[in-house]
């Protein structure tokens, strides 16, 4: 299957982090079973470092590769550096996505982001946040990615 | 590792035959079957054979028979050749909403120069109801074109009725996609009763890069490819004659074979619908039960998403498609499984097995063993899985 780097490969058939945390800080979820996509991630907090992560991921090699991927960067890092990561370093990280990829299945650092605000939210008394759904890609989307 | 091709309908692997024909036509007798001089006798000669070695098969005159270069070619010649031909007499077409992309997005090109296209919906088995072409039959309608059988869910559709309503009742031609179906069961053209249908030889042991298409005697149709005289006119440049060689012998093969096919295929089929069903929860049989090609399965398994099936798959050694909008490259699930009425969400988790000559009980058996694990760890991994459950908990504890 040459269309994932190898990296791709190895976190989505040895994913890091899979798992959901009882009691979690903070959960990011975001996505939409119509598109394929739905990604899940738990944080626990100390001392504004991410304790601990893990992640569920409904959706295909890229999105379960980019999931365990943003959770292994993350972890043991400040809040404010995780804030940090973006959907493209994640994707970098693992030797970059096809281009069909990176739009619908390159979610797991704004889930990440969720889960952080999520948190917050919490602490300030407003949370817990719960799923966003994101958009159905339309028409237009699928011409430009076709020509990508 | 054993590689299981479970995705016959991508490619299927030449027959040794089929190769032997070909293999002259590329060095030894390379001429131009145009050509008066003998260069060109040998491949006149064996396009001569080929047109009627498929002509045998579908039932047809060999006059009636027109090479093209794929299935999709074969059914846009039928689709905008009617088109262009009659746009005098009206701009009306029919087609299902489970077409091929062949054949919708032909139809969709038409619309953008002024033709009228009315989609027939499908039950939840993907039968069109043959009243229903009746009912959107119009005065100014050209042309009806419903797949023999679905290439994702296999259901075979009642094409003789159907062409029979439309010429009881109307002018229009009639058109069937038999792309996925010929080779595999009869596809014979008066017994089915259509002006135009189009085969492809490359998914019954043919070479890829040839198409077959019938024309019935005396319909009209206007030529995609204009110039020279090559298939009578109506597709012109030099002929692909390996390729076409090729398809000849796939047609006379699957003419002798096509009863040994089914008792070969029936087998497997039904061990892996029984297998899949026995060993996993929640995951559901698309098509119809009985009347659907002897090589086609398509499941539905919940909560997980195709791409990573089909990916873990893969690495066990078998192939499969699905219809998941993330394994679509246009990043949208089947419309098929959506005019059958399955829930987007649910089409996520589309898994479409298509069998063939090399397989065999065997690898059906070691399918149905890994399979499981497979969905079972995606599921682990998938939160729509886990909102479900702990859902069912609770009301267990309620």
């Amino acid at each position: 299957m040459p269309v994932y780097s190898e990296k791709v490969m190895d976190h989505f058939q040895n994913p890091r982090n899979v798992g959901e945390i009882e009691n979690a800080d903070g959960v990011g979820e975001l996505g939409n079973p119509t598109c394929g996509d739905i990604m899940k991630i738990y944080i626990k907090v100390k001392d504004d470092k991410i304790d601990d992560i893990k992640f569920k991921t409904f959706g295909c090699g890229a999105a379960i590769a980019t999931s365990s991927m943003v959770t292994e960067l993350v972890k043991g890092k400040t809040l404010e550096e995780a804030e940090r990561v973006s959907n493209e370093v994640v994707a970098e990280a693992l030797d970059g996505l096809p281009p069909v990829k990176m739009h619908c299945s390159n979610l797991a650092a704004d889930a990440l982001h969720l889960a952080v605000e999520d948190y917050k939210a919490r602490k300030a008394g407003k949370g817990p946040l719960g799923r966003v759904e994101t958009p159905e890609h339309d028409e237009s989307e699928h011409d430009l990615l076709e020509h990508a | 590792m054993k590689i299981i091709n479970f995705d016959h309908f991508a490619a299927t692997k030449m027959r040794p035959e089929v190769k032997d024909a070909m293999e002259p036509f590329f060095m030894q007798e390379y001429g131009n079957p145009q050509s008066i001089h003998t260069l060109g006798d040998e491949p006149r000669e064996a396009l001569n054979k080929a047109r009627l070695q498929a002509a045998e098969l579908l039932g047809a005159a060999s006059n009636e028979v027109i090479f093209t270069g794929s299935g999709s070619e074969s059914n846009n010649l039928a689709i905008k050749g009617t088109a262009f031909a009659r746009m005098d007499k009206g701009k009306h077409i029919i087609v299902s909403k489970i077409e091929h992309f062949s054949v919708l997005n032909a139809v969709k090109a038409l619309v953008k120069l002024g033709f009228e296209v009315s989609e027939i919906p499908v039950d939840k088995y993907g039968s069109v109801d043959p009243q229903d072409v009746k009912n959107a039959l119009r005065k100014d309608t050209i042309l009806v074109s419903i797949t023999h059988a679905s290439n994702e869910i296999g259901t075979i559709q009642d094409i003789k009725e159907i062409s029979k309503i439309v010429h009881e009742n109307s002018g229009a031609y009639m058109h069937t996609d038999a792309n996925t179906s010929c080779g595999f069961i009869e596809t014979d053209v008066k017994e089915l009763g259509v002006d135009m249908l189009s085969a492809a030889p490359h998914r019954f042991y043919g070479p890829k890069g040839t198409g077959l298409f019938y024309l019935k005697k005396g319909t009209r149709i206007m030529p995609l490819i204009d110039g020279g005289i090559q298939e009578f006119g109506r597709r012109a440049g030099t002929e692909n004659v390996p390729a076409i060689a090729g398809a000849g012998v796939a047609c006379e093969l699957a003419k002798k074979e096509l009863k040994a096919r089914t008792a070969h295929l029936l087998p497997i089929q039904k061990y892996i619908t029984s297998g899949v069903l026995g060993s996993l929860y929640e995951v559901y049989l698309n098509g119809h039960p009985e009347k659907r090609l002897p090589n086609n399965l398509n499941f539905v398994v919940k909560y997980i998403e195709g791409e990573s099936m089909l990916m873990w798959l893969n690495n066990k050694g078998i192939m499969v498609a699905s219809g998941s909008a993330c394994t679509s490259k246009i990043l949208k699930s089947s419309h098929v499984l959506n005019a059958i009425g399955v829930d987007p969400a649910l089409a996520q988790g589309s898994l479409l097995i298509s069998l063939g000559e090399d397989n065999s009980l065997q690898d059906a058996a070691y399918f149905v063993k890994e399979l499981p694990p497979v969905v079972n760890k995606l599921r682990q991994m998938s939160p729509l899985y886990e909102e479900v459950m702990k859902n069912r908990m609770q009301s267990v504890q309620v």
